[in-house]
């Protein structure tokens, strides 16, 4: 396709295509249900857990394709029972890193196997690790809206308990809240949002959508509603940008994402407290 | 004197007891820590619980808070066995500080400490930070509402947990060693700040803390925790030779210097000023 000076032109252009549009309308649910989820991510320094939580979706999803149904079920099912096994290990474990990596291992090599089963080997598996977000289908954007819904719900119901119980454990379970509960639904959060990213970004670029936008938006804002917005803006605008990129340049969309989220990273963490600094330097002079 | 009506009122609530234990035993798993514990702590005391690590302090906490129960006796708060979630307590429990990389202003924490028990989402409701402001304005962190927590100095942080377990509006507060990373002049400024706050909302305290000597001058009550025994009273009535050696069943020594400071000897450690406390 050539690109064309004037972008209301270009959009309508590629707009015209309905694999477009399924692949901007999937990709603005998973940004914002990631974006979202991905505070509480890295709040709760949960990172690791969400990277394993992924790779436990890989076997479900290789699964899925073998018995010849969408992968998403198979990652909705593998990541939500690979979630509450977490939570269940508590944040207090001091073994829990070692566990889920060795879960997390075994789980990966299940893939691999299944995938070996499957006879469509090579493309299947490359849509599950590094997203196919163009070959997505309507009936796959519907569930993503079905499920990204559910997320938003959950989490605006137990927005301050979870927040709560992230920042201060000792003292929300001394006030009765039930952190091993919250601990539960957070990682189901988790497993929802990973299933859904999955297609996006695939397993082994998870981090680009739950863990980059959420980390910088926590070093550009200190009242968690704001760094939610901003998080969500970050990941909604690289996945737009992406996408938009990818249809002019032969590269993966995973691979704009993931340089559009890094590079957002960097500029917060090194180039705007230079300007901030800068600026208050300024100000007071006046 | 005739005490005059205000005066046998305010005697009465003074006498009112909030906490009841009665030979209490606890500990962790099948480990008896301390056993037959019996005191009571009235409404408006500002108790120091002091003994040595591992004694069991913080077990006494976790009773109070329901998050476990006694071995054998039985201990009462408010008049009713201890349940998790009890509204009535302001628990600062003990903690490290929050590493840098978490960006979160302390109001948040504080606000939190007011709503964060509430389901749903309810963006606009300024009450918690209404609330939150006069604590923080209570505890004077007013200026470190919009600081991020991993950048508060030990200090500052225990003004901001303090105005956290404050602004639910607790008759009991639990403040498990909140002097333990504070140089002395910061811990002096904690203790008059609680003891104002404790005093002006007849609040109830107990305060965990290895050394008692800075708590002196405001202590109503001491809880001594050790060797598995616990011991209550005022200061000056626990905190003697004969007292402690005869409750302990070794001969323990209370020391003073001339300024009245303290210190324990016999009982594994010694609660004063060691040598090697000035060594490093």
């Amino acid at each position: 396709m050539t690109f064309n000076i004037n972008l209301w032109v270009q959009l309508q252009q590629i707009f015209q295509f309905q694999f477009v549009q399924h692949a901007f309308e999937a990709g603005t649910i998973v940004a914002i249900t990631a974006g979202v989820v991905g505070y509480f991510v890295v709040l709760r320094r949960s990172s690791f857990a969400a990277h394993a939580l992924s790779h436990i979706g890989f076997s479900g999803a290789a699964a899925a394709v073998l018995i010849g149904v969408s992968p998403v079920y198979g990652l909705l099912l593998f990541t939500s029972l690979g979630g509450i096994w977490i939570a269940a290990l508590g944040r207090r474990a001091n073994q829990r890193d070692a566990q889920i990596g060795i879960v997390l291992s075994f789980m990966l090599g299940l893939g691999v196997l299944f995938i070996s089963l499957y006879t469509g080997y090579a493309t299947e598996a490359y849509a599950i690790l590094f997203g196919e977000i163009v070959g997505i289908s309507f009936s796959d954007v519907l569930l993503s809206l079905g499920g990204g819904l559910i997320v938003l719900v959950l989490v605006a119901v137990v927005y301050r308990p979870l927040l709560f119980a992230s920042l201060d454990e000792d003292v929300a379970e001394a006030k009765g809240m039930p952190v091993l509960f919250l601990g539960v639904i957070f990682m189901l959060l988790v497993a929802f949002a990973t299933s859904f990213a999955v297609q996006v970004v695939g397993v082994l670029l998870i981090f680009s959508l739950m863990v980059t936008p959420a980390a910088t938006a926590m070093t550009l804002a200190k009242r968690p509603q704001q760094a939610i917005i901003i998080s969500v803006a970050i990941s909604l605008f690289a996945t737009w940008l992406g996408l938009f990129i990818s249809f002019y340049e032969p590269y993966p969309v995973s691979f704009f994402i993931t340089t559009i989220v890094f590079i957002s990273y960097l500029f917060a963490r090194f180039i705007y407290p230079k300007i901030r600094s800068l600026s208050s330097y300024f100000s007071r002079k006046c | 004197m005739v005490a005059t009506q205000t005066e046998k009122v305010a005697l009465q609530i003074n006498s009112s007891p909030i906490i009841t234990a009665e030979k209490v035993a606890a500990g962790y798993a099948d480990n008896i820590v301390w056993r037959d514990a019996s005191f009571t702590i009235n409404r408006g005391e500002f108790v120091a619980v002091i003994g040595p690590n591992g004694a069991g302090k913080t077990t006494l906490f976790r009773l109070l808070l329901g998050l476990q129960q006694p071995f054998s006796g039985t201990i009462k708060i408010f008049g009713a066995v201890p349940k998790r979630g009890n509204p009535q307590i302001g628990y600062v429990p003990q903690r490290h500080i929050f590493d840098d990389q978490t960006n979160v202003e302390s109001l948040e924490l504080v606000r939190l400490g007011f709503s964060g028990k509430q389901w749903g989402l309810d963006l606009f409701s300024k009450n918690d930070r209404k609330a939150a402001f006069a604590e923080l304005e209570a505890v004077g962190a007013t200026d470190l509402a919009h600081r991020s927590l991993g950048v508060l100095s030990g200090g500052e942080l225990q003004r901001i947990f303090l105005a956290e377990a404050l602004v639910s509006n607790p008759s009991l507060l639990l403040l498990d060693e909140p002097l333990s990373n504070l140089d002395m002049r910061r811990e002096r400024e904690l203790l008059k700040l609680t003891n104002g706050l404790v005093r002006s909302r007849s609040v109830t305290a107990l305060l965990i803390a290895h050394n008692i000597n800075p708590l002196l001058p405001y202590l109503d009550k001491v809880v001594y925790i050790a060797n598995g025994k616990v011991a209550t009273g005022t200061p000056k009535e626990v905190l003697t030779s004969d007292v402690l050696s005869a409750l302990f069943g070794v001969q323990v020594e209370v020391l003073r210097d001339s300024r009245g400071n303290i210190g324990i000897v016999g009982i594994e450690d010694y609660h004063g000023c060691k040598p090697d406390d000035f060594q490093h």
